[in-house]
């Protein structure tokens, strides 16, 4: 007899069952990988210790200081009363129990879904947890990686498990050669403005094709990143020889016969022919364009070369209402074309795209060229790590000599629990994930944008591609 | 979590229908980044009102709440339940609740049973009328008991059987130990470990 066809997701899940729930009770998953930030974690701790409960698995557990952390004076202490009772909470609860944790000012400090990857503790064939949606981020390795809340945090804490009930699942299929300019941020915003924000609610999401095969780790973590936008529980790219070529040689990937183990089953991870999804989405790479958002959520996005859209010219009632709140948030006319929208600044970061290779790719888009007048750039790295590395690459000279402001780690003006926040009614084209009204600050109206767009945006004061530097 | 079986306490007559999660615990009190001392928050603009119930001797030591129909509605916050039990409730009788607010009563060792509105009144009027007298709450007999009187109560049989068991979610799945612990035996060698730490 010849087993099912299963999907990569399918394959996970099977992998990780401790035990198959009965009468209805969802299955219990074994957590390979359980990663902590200041923001969700401290209720758990406490319950921990309210019901006198150690944590079981220590050795897959750590900590690092993102979403309330400043990123500059990183030596003084933090201003905000709430921000720093929460960081010192991680602290003293990671000190207690015996969490490994890295704070600020620590190499490995930063963005909680950059540090995973660059320790190579993030890897295929795994199950990730972490209080955060973007926790969808890992499943770029090949992982089932997925955001749980405050009282799941305490639940894997306390048992390294959860009982989770089975998803459906979603082939998206990329096709074809992105152009120059193009990137995978342009992918996922033209997958979400396709589905909408809600349509992959329910489901895990497999990226395909042959555009996701081409793309860098880096940019399949974009994509993966964004999946919690289309409503998805997890987003995932079956592990290949580029995802072993990064991981190979990270301080925790394995190694000798352990690496050797790992790859025999790294290398079955992958949907079997045959497997069926219950739905299927295509998108066609060769003809897109860099993508932008024009609304107040990441599926009201349109290819920068379009205008603002008639909300007149939605069939659908609910659309039609949201698209007019949105326009009249963002202060936006029907018909502008998108590229005439002026930006006060210019964020690039988040755990979307503020990874080294994003910050090279808009490096190389301003050295020697000039900022717009009056528009303010603010670069915050994932990771200390990153920060280190564009340091020794120069490229924080470049940031710098543009006029950008070069800042340490940490979430920033993506959420604005910092004092990084945008004032009411500025503008920006940010990297980040969400564009949520008040999302960057009170009032703040928000483009999400990819980072060479950022970057061209930067030079120009409206939003840019690359190709229009060159006129 | 304690077991629950046979427990006396003072009960309190909350006499008002449609309590909703806001009104025992307002938003301001959700900033917090502990998970207990809730106390203060609980009926917080009430509570400002020194007729208030909970203001009175000897209800500032109740542990069973009366109330009125509709209890625990509006927003789904835990907190409203973690604020009743850090104040000392350990039971909760309306003739009606909402069902997120008896969800999470159950995870946190909080009893809510139902009873009829006659009930209720008859119990708002014998407590008015000895405000001292101890209430036995039988969770095994599903029965209030306050003198010679006997009224039963609701509640879902899985959650008695929690409560009784004393299990949170944790604990039930704590139960399926032997099965975490066979997994964790054949996890495979090459899956990463935050510790001893590497690249530091
Ligand atoms: S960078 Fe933004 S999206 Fe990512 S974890 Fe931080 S706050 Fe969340």
């Amino acid at each position: 007899m010849t087993e099912k066809p299963l999907t990569l997701a399918e394959k996970l899940w099977k992998d990780h069952l401790v035990q198959k729930g009965e009468n209805g009770a969802p299955d219990l998953l074994y957590i390979d990988l359980h990663l902590i930030h200041e923001v969700t974690s401290p209720q758990a701790f406490d319950g921990l210790r309210m019901a006198g409960r150690d944590i079981r698995r220590k050795d897959l557990t750590i900590a690092t200081e993102d979403h309330n952390t400043p990123t500059q004076d990183i030596h003084l202490p933090i201003a905000e009363p709430t921000s720093r009772a929460q960081v010192q909470a991680l602290r003293d609860n990671t000190k207690e129990f015996g969490v490994r944790i890295h704070s600020l000012g620590d190499e490995n400090q930063g963005i909680v879904h950059v540090v995973g990857p660059q320790l190579g503790l993030t890897m295929p064939g795994l199950t990730v947890v972490c209080g955060d949606s973007h926790t969808s981020t890992h499943g770029a390795f090949g992982s089932l990686a997925m955001g749980i809340g405050t009282s799941e945090v305490e639940h894997v804490l306390a048992t390294q498990t959860l009982p989770l009930k089975p998803f459906k699942t979603m082939a998206i299929n990329v096709e074809g050669t992105l152009r120059p300019g193009v990137t995978a941020k342009d992918i996922i915003l033209a997958v979400i403005a396709k589905i909408s924000t809600g349509g992959g609610q329910g489901y895990v999401l497999e990226y395909r094709g042959s555009a996701i095969r081409s793309l860098s780790m880096e940019g399949r973590m974009t994509i993966c990143n964004m999946s919690i936008e289309a409503g998805a529980r997890a987003g995932m790219v079956a592990p290949d020889e580029t995802t072993f070529e990064y991981l190979k040689g990270r301080p925790h990937a394995p190694t000798g016969a352990d690496w050797d183990a790992a790859m025999e089953y790294w290398k079955t991870l992958k949907t079997d022919e045959g497997a069926t999804f219950d739905a299927e989405v295509f998108i066609d790479a060769d003809n897109l364009d860099p993508f932008v958002t024009w609304g107040t959520n990441p599926g009201q996005g349109v290819s920068l070369l379009d205008s603002v859209p008639d909300p007149a010219s939605y069939s659908d009632a609910t659309e039609r209402a949201a698209a007019e709140r949105a326009l009249e948030y963002m202060d936006l006319t029907p018909g502008t074309k998108m590229k005439d929208i002026r930006v006060d600044t210019v964020f690039l970061g988040s755990c979307t795209n503020a990874r080294i290779e994003d910050l090279r790719a808009a490096a190389a888009i301003i050295e020697g060229k000039k900022k717009a007048d009056g528009v303010r750039m603010m670069v915050v790295p994932g990771s200390q790590k990153v920060r280190l590395q564009a340091e020794a690459e120069g490229l924080d000279k470049i940031f710098k000599d543009f006029g950008a402001d070069w800042r340490f780690a940490g979430c920033s003006m993506c959420l604005g629990m910092n004092p990084d926040q945008l004032a009411p009614g500025e503008r920006a084209a940010s990297t980040s994930n969400r564009n949520f009204e008040g999302r960057q600050g009170k009032g703040a109206r928000t483009h999400l944008v990819s980072p060479v767009v950022a970057a061209a945006t930067a030079i120009r004061g409206t939003l840019s591609s690359p190709s229009d530097l060159e006129a | 979590m304690e077991r629950i079986s046979v427990f006396s306490g003072v009960a309190a007559p909350l006499k008002r229908s449609n309590v909703d999660t806001d009104q025992i615990i307002p938003a301001v009190y959700l900033k917090r980044i502990t998970k207990t001392g809730f106390e203060d928050g609980l009926f917080a603009n009430w509570r400002q009102d020194p007729d208030f119930v909970l203001n009175q001797e000897p209800f500032t030591k109740a542990q069973i709440l009366i109330a009125g129909s509709d209890f625990g509605t509006g927003s789904s916050r835990e907190h409203a339940v973690w604020a009743l039990r850090d104040f000392g409730f350990k039971a909760v009788f309306s003739s009606k609740f909402a069902d997120i607010f008896r969800g999470n009563s159950g995870k946190q060792g909080l009893v809510t049973g139902v009873i009829s509105d006659a009930d209720t009144e008859m119990l708002w009027r014998a407590i008015d009328a000895n405000p001292g007298l101890e209430l036995t709450v039988d969770l095994p007999a599903q029965e209030l008991r306050l003198g010679d009187t006997v009224v039963s109560f609701e509640i879902d049989e899985y959650t008695k059987w929690r409560l009784m068991e004393g299990l949170d979610d944790i604990g039930i799945t704590l139960q399926s130990e032997e099965a975490i612990a066979a997994y964790e035996a054949r996890r495979e060698s090459w899956k990463p470990k935050t510790l001893p730490a590497k690249g530091v």
